[in-house]
């Protein structure tokens, strides 16, 4: 077991874990986070993307023993003071989820996406989230909630 | 899935990290940004006893100007390289690579080291350090030694790096003016590995070609230098025609592998085109 | 009771973009995955799986695996042989359909890799996983069997020791003898042109994004099941009968459900493996699949091998259509597979008036596993065979692909219309779609600009691709799936609960998973009764809370659930009516319900709410003698037709003619869907068919190497298309309303997946018409593409997996991951 420390949605954690354990089971299993989700084993599907450190990363592909010290924050920590933060409310203005399991990596990659190019053409927000598959939307009402928030100026 | 346990250990200076690389054991791994690494797990395709991450260790991170070559520390993330000034000056093609690989998230975790150490042949940033001459730069027991591109990646998913020894940072020699270059991708989905890819660097002088450089990605179990194609493009007239002429070289004593992305003779074929594509591009033509 | 004068205009609320009820807990992260479900005491489960295709068990010892730490118990299917029966399977469609049996674990002999032989139970998930690796199976490997056309021949491997042949069934019809139409074989013997094709309908996965999970907890002789299923009720009925548990001990949960597109339509072993476990020990279990083992082990979809034969008179009429389908079952029979294919013998014939009409499935078992209904379900099989031949005739014929349609398809005024296939369609309008998606895709434009790119020989050359798809959905009148076997109905229940304070609950047996059923159905209630939107609230997904209900699946939840709402909205309206009546001191006779309020006729002013009915009813205090104080109301719906959604898809594809690569420039389709209920979801419903059925034909296929191993086990080899990989679609409607259902609908849930991937298809087909290509088998990947151009007969991908993660597969793999 290795000790480990972090913020996660702004409550501080301070737990055992074993080495093994990935970001996305400590969320889910010691943290009751199970907001963001696991939907591959490889990488390629994002639905776990969380914020560690101001960076999205794919919380199955980051032991917890690598986020000792970090701050996280899940599609959990993005409401504030009961309001939707500008992502949340564009995917629910656009139609941009339908099952809503990809939903949370797929607000968190897109946020992301506007940290780091805030008036993205419509290909750079496709290759801006070629890391998150849905299976439900086609993507086209996603990539019109990113134009969606980038036309507002909004923080994402 | 969840991955085998291991023990893990995270030094937080290159000098410990060789003793608990030493320690650890031949069943021991390194991790840099575990972009490949923590899949493999997860699948449980491997059982290491102890994982070694490289991940605190501040001295790896970065790139550094050094006269005539660029610095790269082996622990720099990917998306780090994409914004870096230094990088951006003096080996655009790096950049223009590094921002094919993955995705985003992914390349905010996986590092420029971590990607040519796992060298997999499908992987982008091996046949882009092979065409621009890197030197890797390896820390053991023994001390610091250099190893020149040519060298280092041996055989599929095998470097010349020893057992006890750490990639530390990657020497990216500075090419001077008159240079192009390109990195032509193909791939079947956005986020599928390169079926081939070909990384091309081009000089140029009073309309001819005065030198070029031209890597492979995915044609054997190495990232290869296309030297039949370099040779005949030594000297040719800057068009479409010669270019393709000489990228008609581009298989030449290569064995790309089968797999659902393609059979060998259909990249051979992609070889040849994109290479064309690669040099005409980097060119300027 | 006085009159409400002031009442605001209740706006019309069917027709218009509401925004969705289910977001916001999905926005937020604040779901109910059945994964996130922990029970105290719950115990969770591994399964190990078979690394062999097809093999005899000669011995499992599981004494190591039992002694790890954390081990509650191990479980083979020796344990469960006597009480597990078999994995249900509800369609016999012969009677003498050869069903082999289907554990849920494997008790002698595996068919599949991924087969399920033996099961932990730990106190975490990670002692469950590691303890896996505590078995030891040894197996006597039998040959593998992968070729349909070569499993049923004499003397092949057989699948199945207790069958005589890998043939499950033959289904036929033919036209002539059904009554239907002419004799086949007369229109193929008299045929001025004849043009055949075999088409290959790869296998693919449905990889809902949601992995399967389930959850049982054993409450005395019962238990509660939540499940990630797509079909609540039939689950409860099935685990009864399977297990032998009274149904009326049975709950079973769908709570929030990632996708499902056919996926969670079966009954699965894992989830009789979940029960048989918790019940065994009495103790809540858990099991969630990971993702590799949903790619192997969840049913697979498609699969046929589709020999075609269209004649036709000079002119372009077409004269017949035989069709010979071989339809992989892959090693067991799930709960609607066997019928998969054969729902597409309706559909073939299209929209095209085909005087003859053969169609022939035989159902063959591999040891690949299992296939089912995955998006479409044998709609998007037929549809696709015959929008591609239709393309290959008039390439044949030299008629512009859209003449020929028109020439043969069903005018707007011929409608109803009786099918070769013995369906009757009840409207549509083929003209009026067709022209719309023209102007809108700028047909003639790209026509030229196709010329142009040809003459220049340019590279890139342009392709112009059309699907003019319908497609039977609503499924299903219960008599027809009566005539087919089926073994259960195809009616959906709704009841309607009006609360004291005038708001409104609707309880539907459709159980949602992404649709936005609780949107839509709450637009139709609020305008059946008048009521505000925001105050209905729909109920489902739970046996307990809405315990009669056939469930979601086959574009049926609006045209049949959605109707089963009317009926009982309007028993609700008919029993307010008495009362507001009485309460008005009017005759019955007198009222006329508008706007949420009964108005006596003549009488301005004179008029009671739906909500103040309520509220008396509640009350009870002055109701009419004999009436009983509730409003609430039951209606079970059973559709009398299907519902025919058509439309038109063009799409226009660039190939590089260099490297193989396709990429869509563009992407027009306009459906008709009837009367729209919420645009926005009939939009959403395109969008996602659209990808799916783009994916097949450009990305996705499940691929067995030589051993039937899937080389295709992680999604780093099963390529689902990314934002990137995809173009934006241009979608529009028209609308012909259906006169089959009140409110004119008709499904849309499967109608992009059905039409679009011959479009895509079609159009890459005609991009290369001048090297003489007519095929590009699916997914046409760059190589295929390539292959073609070049004069390659077939193009069989190579079915070696990519070497991403040491070539992870379902082979097992010791693979060194190298140094990272």
């Amino acid at each position: 077991m290795t000790k480990i420390s972090l913020t996660v949605d702004g409550v501080s954690y301070s737990d055992d874990v074993e080495p093994r354990t990935l970001l996305v089971h400590y969320l889910r299993e010691q943290l009751g986070k199970v907001g963001t989700v696991v939907g591959c084993d490889t990488s390629n599907c994002g639905a776990c993307t969380v914020d560690l450190g101001g960076m999205s990363v794919k919380s199955c592909t980051v032991l917890a023993v690598q986020a000792d010290g970090g701050e996280v924050t899940t599609v959990e920590g993005l409401e504030q003071d009961g309001k939707l933060a500008p992502m949340q409310q564009a995917f629910h203005d656009n139609h941009a989820l339908q099952c809503g399991y990809c939903t949370p990596g797929m607000i968190m990659a897109c946020r992301d996406l506007l940290k780091n190019n805030s008036s993205p053409s419509e290909d750079e927000i496709r290759e801006g989230i070629e890391g998150n598959l849905c299976r439900c939307t086609g993507y086209q009402n996603i990539v019109r909630a990113v134009q969606a928030v980038a036309g507002s100026g909004a923080q994402a | 899935m969840i991955p085998a346990s291991f023990d893990y250990v995270a030094p937080t200076s290159i000098s410990e990290a060789v003793s608990a690389l030493a320690g650890a054991g031949e069943d021991a791994k390194v991790m840099a940004g575990g972009q490949s690494l923590i899949p493999v797990l997860r699948l449980r395709l491997a059982y290491p006893t102890t994982v070694v991450d490289l991940g605190r260790i501040a001295e790896l991170k970065g790139v550094t100007d050094d006269g005539d070559a660029i610095v790269i520390g082996a622990m720099t993330s990917h998306d780090e390289i994409m914004h870096d000034a230094l990088v951006q000056q003096h080996a655009p093609l790096i950049v223009q690579a590094t921002s094919t690989v993955a995705d985003p998230a992914v390349r905010h975790r996986g590092t420029f080291g971590g990607a040519l150490a796992h060298a997999d042949p499908a992987g982008d940033l091996g046949a882009v350090a092979l065409t621009l001459g890197c030197e890797f730069v390896a820390s053991g027991p023994s001390g610091e030694r250099r190893i020149a591109a040519a060298d280092f990646f041996q055989d599929y998913l095998t470097t010349a790096l020893g057992e006890d020894e750490i990639l530390t940072s990657i020497r990216v020699p500075k090419l001077g003016d008159g240079w192009g270059s390109h990195y032509e991708k193909f791939n079947r989905v956005a986020q599928a590995w390169s079926i081939v890819a070909v990384a091309a660097l081009v000089k140029r002088a009073n309309g001819t070609i005065a030198e070029a450089r031209v890597g492979l990605t995915n044609m054997g179990s190495t990232p290869l230098r296309a030297q039949a194609v370099e040779s005949a493009l030594a000297g040719v007239d800057a068009s479409a025609d010669a270019v393709g002429a000489a990228a008609g070289h581009a298989a030449d004593g290569t064995t790309p592998p089968n797999d659902l992305s393609g059979k060998a003779d259909y990249r051979e074929h992609l070889a040849r085109v994109l290479t064309k594509r690669a040099v005409l591009a980097a060119s300027g033509i | 009771m006085t009159a409400v004068e002031d009442r605001p205009t209740v706006t019309v609320e069917i027709g218009q973009p509401r925004k969705r009820k289910e977001d916001y807990h999905l926005i937020t992260g604040r779901t109910m995955w059945t994964d996130n479900i922990n029970l105290p005491g719950m115990v969770h489960l591994a399964i190990l799986r078979s690394p062999m295709a097809h093999a005899k068990i000669t011995s499992i010892n599981v004494d190591e695996a039992k002694s790890r730490p954390g081990v509650i118990a191990v479980f083979t299917g020796q344990d469960f042989a006597e009480t597990q029966g078999n994995v249900p399977c509800a369609w016999p469609v012969t009677p003498d359909m050869v069903n082999p049996g289907a554990p849920s674990l494997a008790v002698t002999q595996v068919n599949h890799v991924g087969e399920a032989v033996a099961v932990i139970a730990a106190r975490t998930k990670v002692e469950a996983q590691d303890a896996l690796e505590g078995i030891e199976v040894d197996y006597e490997q039998l040959p593998a069997v992968l070729n349909m056309e070569e499993a049923v021949k004499d003397g092949a491997t057989l699948v199945h020791p207790n069958t005589e042949s890998n043939r499950s069934y033959t289904w036929p019809f033919e036209s002539g003898a059904a009554g239907t139409g002419k004799s086949i074989d007369e229109a193929l013997g008299n045929a001025e042109v004849t043009v055949k094709r075999r088409f290959i309908q790869q296998r693919l996965i449905p990889a809902f994004m949601e992995p399967r999970a389930t959850v049982v907890q054993p409450i005395g002789e019962g238990v509660t099941v939540w499940s990630a299923t797509q079909i609540p009720h039939i689950l409860r009925t099935m685990l009864s009968l399977t297990l032998g548990i009274a149904e009326h001990k049975v709950r079973v949960v769908a709570p929030d459900v990632g996708g499902g597109f056919g996926g969670k339509i079966p009954v699965t072993p894992e989830e009789i493996i979940t029960t048989l476990v918790a019940r065994k020990l009495n103790k809540p279990a858990k099991y969630t699949e990971s993702r590799s083992e949903s790619l192997m082990s969840a049913h697979h979809g498609r699969d046929q091998i589709q020999d075609i034969t269209i004649t036709a008179k000079k002119d372009g009429t077409v004269t017949g259509l035989d069709v010979h389908l071989f339809a992989d079952m892959g090693a067991y029979l799930r709960l609607v597979g066997p019928g998969v294919p054969v729902l597409g013998a309706f559909m073939f014939p299209a929209i095209y008036k085909f005087p003859a009409y053969r169609f022939v499935c035989e159902g063959v078992f591999t040891t690949k596993t299992p296939t089912d209904a995955y998006r479409g379900a044998g709609r998007p099989e037929a549809t696709f065979a015959i929008e591609r031949i239709m393309y290959e005739l008039a390439n044949e014929l030299g008629m512009e692909p859209m003449e020929l349609r028109r020439k043969n398809w069903i005018k707007h005024e011929e409608f109803p219309f009786t099918m070769v296939a013995g369906l009757t369609y009840d409207t549509g309008n083929y003209e009026a779609a067709t022209d719309k998606a023209l102007e809108l895709m700028g047909w003639d434009e790209l026509r030229r600009e196709q010329a142009e790119r040809r003459e220049r020989k340019d590279p890139v050359q342009l392709g112009l691709g059309i699907s003019t798809f319908t497609e039977m959905c609503g499924l299903a009148p219960s008599r027809v799936l009566g005539s087919l076997a089926y073994g259960a109905g195809g009616w959906e229940a709704a009841s309607i609960r009006m609360l004291a304070t005038g708001k409104v609950e609707v309880v539907t047996g459709a159980s949602a998973h992404g649709q936005g059923h609780e949107t839509a159905f709450a637009q139709i209630v609020a305008d059946k009764l008048g009521v505000a939107w925001e105050d209905v609230e729909v109920i489902h997904g739970d046996t307990q809370s809405s315990p009669k209900g056939l469930d979601t699946y086959g574009s049926r939840s609006l045209a049949v659930g959605g109707i089963a709402i009317v009926k009982a909205a309007e028993k609700v309206v008919a029993k307010a009516k008495k009362i507001a009546a009485h309460l008005l001191e009017a005759d019955e006779d007198d009222l006329e319900f508008e706007g949420g309020s009964f108005k006596v006729k003549g009488s301005p002013g004179s008029s009671i709410a739906m909500g103040e009915v309520a509220f008396a009813a509640f009350m009870a205090h002055n109701l009419p003698d004999g009436v009983e104080p509730s409003l609430d109301s039951d209606a079970v719906y059973d559709p009398e037709n299907f519902s025919f959604p058509h439309g038109t898809h063009l799409c226009a594809m660039e190939v590089d003619t260099e490297t193989g690569f396709c990429k869509i420039r563009k992407y027009v389709c306009v459906d008709d869907v009837g009367t729209p209920v919420n645009p926005l979801i009939i939009e959403g419903q395109v969008h996602g068919g659209l990808a799916q059925g783009i994916a097949q034909a450009m990305f996705e296929e499940a691929v067995y190497d030589e051993a039937g191993n899937l080389t295709t086990g992680t999604f780093v080899d099963y390529t689902v298309p990314s934002a990137a990989d995809l173009p934006s679609f241009t979608t529009d409607r028209t609308e012909t309303a259906s006169t089959s259902n009140p409110l004119g609908v008709k499904g849309v849930g499967e109608a992009g997946t059905i039409a679009s991937t011959p479009a895509v298809v079609n159009s890459v087909v005609d991009a290369l018409r001048p090297w003489g290509v007519n095929d590009v088998q699916m997914p046409m990947t760059p190589e295929r593409v390539w292959r073609a151009i070049h004069g390659a007969e077939k193009s069989d991908r190579a079915d070696a997996g990519t070497n991403a993660y040491g070539g992870a597969s379902t082979s097992t793999s010791d693979g060194e991951g190298g140094s990272l």
